[in-house]
């Protein structure tokens, strides 16, 4: 297959794995940001080729895992309402809330539907107009433009029965907050290729310079990724703390200026919590004033309830990079995908349960 | 007398209803949670040596005749699809699960749970198709029932089939026979019917038709017993795909499996749709294909009958069976590492970044 054959490649990955042995002269520790690149490692076996002076700890970049326990209990009581259709993709569902997931609400009779696109959820809205249609927007910079549009499309029709919960989280203000910590141990990062495809890489710059840390975006495939690992193993060895790109066929520097132009058009960036991290300042998306009628935090108004997480889950300091999956006691006895804990170990993209599915055997 | 039934107001459902107080899809979707389902709900209620088996049938010893005794239920939506509908796959299914058990399938019986208001000529197609899969595959349509639910009960049409079939002798198929040294052969493309039907349903629209593979396999299954009457274990990797059936066989029969990703075929169209929608074609359903475990020295006597037939022409070698790690299916990838294979985990959902 053009365009993915080429980057799994077995020479080529041979290639890269040996410059990178050739580099590495000391010990490093390398994050990726994001959970499709954490399950690209893990999938691939891609950790195991490297060198033993390599470590690659894995990011907060899974939405899924990092929206807070408040905002899924909300969309389980939204969902459960009377003439409510409520829409998400697939992996919000499986996420334990405080005291059910989204799929039990489903069992137990809510309407909720899986969709593929948030033009999806508008199509329903327009079919059902007796019906209230929620969609639940989760995701980084990159699924943000599309869920922008959904609510510029729900305004064009005049839908009065479409609502956005927001639960967007940003990429910058999560590196900013990990390289900040005193327990941090990141000395190089992955940035995450497709949140940069949208948003561009100028936002690293002034990241990259103040913490003297070389980052590197990076692509999903095998080849891309040991190219990212390569060029941050070179920074490192060589001093230096750039903002790189190793995703050129898919990335520019000024990333895609119309879709920015749509998230601005449509969301202003607030402070977010995020799940196991805690508030970090400026790192989520929330409607505009003048779209606040498709809110739906705001025209359902769910009250506060009491949040319960798991005592035993560490998920906060695995996707801050602290400690890994296994580390966890709780770690593919009491946690597992059939059974989570906590949202690590549901989503595809989730580092618990990218170790769990490829590779509890070697880390177990 | 309705008194002298058991008081099981006092018994307690097995499974962790503090986890799962009422049955979800992922239960019904052929990985962990079916099997959860199976083995701490159905299998200590119904407990006996037949079933115990756990295999696509039940083997029967009757007399001197050994049968096959198979029902499978089919939901299927939409009830049309490129490539079948529900009446042909409920009919080549129940074959195929008697074939598995290396049973020559003979008779099915057949029930049709209707909606009212469905298609007359609906009705008639599924009919239709089901008797041209009857035919083309030797079975015999015996005995049926019909019912009809009030609109809205139902989903325009569920069928149930049973079949029963005889094993010839010297033939012992089970999966807990797969013994390191085996080779572990697939007779085609994986993946086509679960994109098939995903691909209608969510309206996807790619460059092909991608069309369900639903095929019966028993006049295969002849040719592949015809050159090596030892074959271990066969098998048909539907739901869950060929990853939780290689994981059934594994946990069964107590061995590893180790499946090389180059040697599994998978068409450029079906891989196109699994890389969009974030689908692994090992997990995706299967309803014309078989995976068997073959004692090494069989093993390409077996590859030349399948791919002589016309449902193996794109047979292979897939891999091999280990002592260890027991119970573990591992996957070395074409960039040379390796990782595990589990069991298909709750429903397969897309990616969303």
């Amino acid at each position: 297959m053009r365009y993915v054959d080429e980057y799994r490649n077995r020479d080529i990955v041979q290639r890269l794995v040996q410059a990178i042995r050739v580099q590495t002269t000391r010990p490093w520790t390398i994050m990726e940001i994001c959970g499709g690149q954490t399950h690209a490692i893990v999938k691939h076996g891609l950790d195991a080729l490297l060198p033993a002076e390599l470590t690659l700890v894995h990011g907060p970049g899974c939405p899924v895992c990092v929206t807070p326990l408040a905002m899924i209990d909300k969309a389980v009581a939204i969902a459960s309402l009377p003439d409510v259709i409520f829409t998400s993709f697939g992996d919000m569902l499986r996420v334990p809330g405080s005291e059910r997931d989204l799929l039990s609400v489903k069992a137990a009779g809510g309407n909720i539907r899986i969709v593929y696109s948030p033009l999806d959820a508008v199509a329903l809205a327009r079919q059902n107009p007796d019906k209230q249609v929620v969609f639940f927007a989760v995701g980084f910079e990159t699924t943000a433009p599309a869920n922008a549009m959904a609510v510029l499309q729900a305004e064009r029709e005049s839908l009065k029965n479409f609502f956005v919960l927001s639960a967007h989280v940003l990429v910058p203000p999560a590196i900013e907050a990990i390289l900040s910590s005193p327990a941090n141990r990141v000395q190089g990062f992955l940035a995450a290729g497709h949140v940069c495809s949208v948003m561009g890489y100028e936002e690293y710059l002034p990241l990259a310079e103040r913490f003297h840390t070389p980052i590197v975006v990076t692509g999903f495939e095998p080849v891309d990724i040991l190219q990212g690992i390569q060029m941050v193993v070179q920074q490192l060895e060589h001093g230096s703390s750039k903002v790189e790109n190793a995703y050129a066929r898919v990335v520019r520097r000024e990333g895609n200026p119309a879709a920015r132009k749509t998230i601005a058009q449509v969301f202003e960036v607030i402070d977010r919590q995020w799940r196991g991290i805690g508030t970090i300042p400026g790192s989520g998306y929330a409607l505009q004033p003048a779209y606040k009628r498709f809110d739906a935090d705001e025209h359902f108004a769910v009250q506060h309830i009491a949040t319960h997480e798991p005592e035993i889950c560490i998920a906060g300091s695995v996707l801050q990079g602290l400690r890994k999956p296994h580390e966890c006691a709780a770690f593919g006895s009491q946690c597992t995908p059939e059974h989570p804990l906590g949202a690590p170990m549901v989503s595809s993209e989730g580092a618990c349960a990218a170790y769990f599915r490829y590779s509890r055997i070697r880390h177990g | 007398m309705a008194d002298e039934k058991p008081d099981i107001a006092g018994y307690s459902c097995p499974l962790p209803i503090a986890q799962y107080k009422q049955v979800l899809l992922a239960h019904g979707g052929g990985g962990k949670l079916t099997h959860e389902l199976i083995e701490k709900l159905f299998l200590p209620e119904f407990h006996n040596a037949e079933l115990a088996q756990m295999h696509d049938g039940a083997m029967l010893t009757v007399g001197q005749e050994r049968l096959a005794f198979s029902t499978d239920g089919y939901v299927v939506h939409p009830l049309f699809f490129p490539g079948g509908n529900i009446g042909d796959l409920a009919v080549n299914g129940t074959v195929n699960d008697l074939a598995m058990c290396g049973a020559r399938p003979l008779y099915l019986s057949c029930a049709l749970i209707i909606e009212e208001g469905l298609e007359m000529d609906d009705l008639w197609r599924v009919v239709h198709s089901m008797q041209l899969a009857a035919r083309a595959s030797g079975v015999t349509l015996v005995t049926g029932d019909t019912k009809v639910v009030d609109r809205g009960k139902g989903d325009g049409l569920f069928v149930t089939t049973s079949g029963i079939g005889v094993i010839p002798p010297g033939i012992d198929i089970h999966p807990r026979h797969a013994r390191p040294g085996d080779r572990i052969l697939l007779n085609g493309p994986i993946a086509q019917h679960g994109i098939a039907i995903m691909s209608v349903r969510e309206g996807l629209q790619f460059g092909t038709t991608l069309r369900s593979d639903t095929a019966a396999l028993n006049g295969l299954v002849d040719a592949m017993l015809a050159a090596a009457p030892g074959i271990h274990v066969l098998r048909d990797p539907t739901r869950g795909g060929v990853a939780s059936t290689l994981n059934e066989i594994a946990g069964q029969a107590g061995v590893g499996m180790v499946i090389h990703e180059a040697q599994i075929p998978v068409d450029e169209e079906v891989r196109g749709a699994c890389e969009l929608l974030g689908f692994d074609p090992l997990y995706v359903a299967n309803e014309g294909k078989v995976l068997a475990i073959v004692p090494g020295e069989d093993a390409e006597r077996v590859l030349a009958a399948m791919k002589a037939h016309p449902l193996g022409i794109r047979a292979a070698i897939i891999g091999e069976v280990t002592a260890e790690p027991a119970g573990v299916v591992t996957l070395m990838s074409s960039i040379g590492s390796s990782r595990i294979v589990d069991m298909l985990s709750g429903e397969q959902l897309p990616r969303i970044c």
